[in-house]
């Protein structure tokens, strides 16, 4: 059987992100209830989540959550990860037996502290040095595939609908600040379990509506910064984009929603004030390999908040609504009021128009 | 009349219960079903809740009613009967509609009245209470599309690049128009009489529906756009 990588998959997709400005833990079973309405835009070829502040007990150390083949390529990496890491904890990832999730690889957790002294030779900050580390699992361990590996949060994903996906992780465990979730629907794949969404590096994770034009011309650009793409699929470029861009280069979340999703020239060439026409043009100029094209809504999850983005032409759907401190994003209404009956300031954003949305300062 | 509601039935379920009866329906409850009266005529239906999308696609002459928000492509490519929304509605709405009404109280998504067309006896309407968003009227090739930008008056009426690709029918813009740029295939101008009186029975009905004053709505200044020609895509690739 073809995997990941080895065959393009478009896809079509839900998204759904729900998180409190009051830094407030929700338990996953709301995030899961949000997919439901939105079923048929999935087809049981993968479905994800993603929670932040799940992990306080753990909160100074990287959650890497990991998928191997067999018993063999887990203890070779166990070995490969004690080489870079003090391994503080390591388990299963609990889940329930249900005759709508097969096949499951197995599942695994550690909360590791990189080695200062590793660290200090090899002249990287800590989050480049994880990021690597990364890297270097999954792409020269087979049979090995690391798909969580920020601090405080983790990703859960599985082929399979979303809400079965959700059951299946036993979400309604867990309790954080912020959650994300994907359906997935791809047209042409064989279905493997690290294909769905989210994509994380460190605690940057996307989940994505949509299908890309621009996968090759962004891929070939992020290659040249030591970033994989490993499985052809445009949601992991995007990832990389935004590490790259956000923690790497500094830009602010805006300004790098400026550079995916820039406006037309003749656009910019109209906006009225000087010192932001300036500022596009600059981005455009700068980064006109990372400029993403084709459809998407995204949702990028980071420690703290939230972004929401359409591509510029807004060629996927997605609204954003609020109850008291918190934040409802999704593809369709439907999924937000299933959550909750009485949202409020329904809106849909702009193509372009990033949807930022962070915890009150000190609330974590 | 049947009432019934729609929670927990899927969408297959929804429209078997419309199709079961003569009578008008009325459906509460409902959470992303989509298809809604699809196909329908002869009756009137009631939806509360959230419609899925393509609620009313290739609606045949029911009338439907929803008293709240709907989602995407609302109409799509429906034939005759009546959309009435009294909240907002998703993107792509009336996709390629050659019959029949969508009026909207609030605001309508991007591409709105996208691929419009009218044939032979079939005239779609489109009206919009708010604003629209970018692509309105986009390959528009008949029918007319009215934007009244009732609720935020200060706001822009449109998004960008309205009118893209339009080749025929007409649309209606509530305002000035100063702020709005068209491509140039198309003309935009002040409406006169004789462009009202295409539109007066549609914007009379429209106020009926929502308790609107109809004198109100006609006091605002109102721009109309055109398609330059009948051949907008004429020199486009060779000279011909």
């Amino acid at each position: 059987m073809l995997k990941e990588g080895q065959i393009r998959i478009p896809s079509g997709c839900a998204i759904s992100a729900i998180i409190s400005r009051d830094g407030n833990r929700m338990t996953g079973e709301d995030i899961v209830k949000s997919m439901i309405p939105m079923h048929d835009r999935s087809n049981g070829l993968g479905g994800g989540f993603a929670g932040y502040g799940i992990y306080p007990e753990y909160k100074d150390f990287y959650a890497l959550h990991i998928f191997f083949d067999s018993r063999t390529t887990r203890k070779d990496c166990e070995a490969f990860l004690k080489e870079y890491f003090e391994i503080v904890e390591a388990e299963i990832i609990p889940t329930r037996k249900m005759p709508e999730i097969t096949d499951e690889p197995l599942i695994w957790r550690y909360f590791v502290a990189p080695f200062q002294s590793m660290l200090a030779d090899m002249q990287l900050d800590e989050r480049e040095y994880v990021a690597r580390i990364v890297m270097k699992i999954n792409t020269e361990l087979s049979g090995t595939y690391c798909f969580s590996s920020g601090k405080n949060m983790g990703t859960f994903k599985a082929v399979g609908f979303p809400e079965d996906v959700g059951t299946f992780y036993k979400l309604e465990e867990y309790e954080g600040y912020s959650w994300m979730a994907h359906g997935r629907y791809p047209t042409n794949t064989p279905g493997w379990w690290g294909g769905a969404h989210p994509f994380t590096l460190l605690d940057f994770s996307i989940v994505h509506n949509g299908e890309i034009s621009s996968y090759d011309a962004n891929r070939r650009f992020i290659e040249m910064f030591g970033y994989k793409c490993t499985l052809q699929t445009d949601t992991e470029v995007i990832t990389y984009i935004m590490d790259y861009l956000v923690r790497r280069q500094g830009l602010t979340l805006t300004e790098a929603a400026n550079v995916i999703a820039a406006p037309f020239w003749s656009t910019i060439g109209r906006e009225p004030d000087e010192e932001t026409k300036k500022r596009l043009a600059y981005l455009r100029t700068v980064f006109p390999s990372l400029l993403v094209t084709g459809p998407f809504s995204i949702v990028l999850g980071f420690t703290g908040g939230i972004m929401a983005l359409n591509d510029r032409l807004k060629l996927r759907s997605m609204v954003v609504g609020e109850k008291d401190d918190v934040v409802y994003v999704a593809s369709e209404e439907a999924a937000i009021r299933a959550v909750e009956p009485d949202a409020e300031n329904i809106w849909a954003p702009a193509g372009g128009e990033p949807v930022i949305v962070t915890v009150k300062e000190g609330a974590l | 009349m049947l009432s019934f509601s729609a929670e927990s039935l899927e969408h297959s379920d929804i429209n078997e219960k419309l199709r079961s009866t003569k009578e008008d329906c009325s459906v509460d409850g409902c959470c992303g079903q989509r298809f809604i009266a699809a196909g329908m005529s002869g009756k009137d239906i009631t939806v509360s809740g959230i419609p899925g999308n393509a609620l009313g696609a290739y609606l045949n002459g029911a009338n439907i009613t929803v008293l709240g928000n709907a989602q995407d492509a609302v109409g799509d490519t429906m034939n005759d009967g009546r959309i009435v929304v009294h909240g907002n509605i998703g993107d792509a709405a009336g996709y390629a509609m050659r019959g029949g009404r969508i009026y909207v109280r609030g605001n309508a998504g991007y591409r709105a009245g996208i691929h419009m067309k009218a044939y032979q006896d079939k005239y779609p309407v489109m009206i919009i209470g708010g604003k629209a968003g970018s692509f309105l009227g986009e390959y528009q090739a008949g029918g007319v599309i009215v934007v009244l930008n009732l609720d935020t008056p200060e706001d822009k009426i449109v998004g960008f690049f309205p009118c893209t690709g339009m080749h025929g029918g007409k649309m209606f813009l509530r305002s000035e128009c100063e702020n709005v740029i068209f491509p140039e295939q198309v003309t935009a101008r002040p409406a006169n009489e004789e462009d009202f009186q295409e539109i007066r029975n549609y914007l009379t009905e429209y106020c009926e529906t929502f308790g609107l004053n109809l004198n109100d709505i006609l006091s605002g200044p109102f721009t109309v756009v055109i398609p330059d020609s009948k051949n907008p895509y004429k020199r486009m690739y060779v000279p011909n």
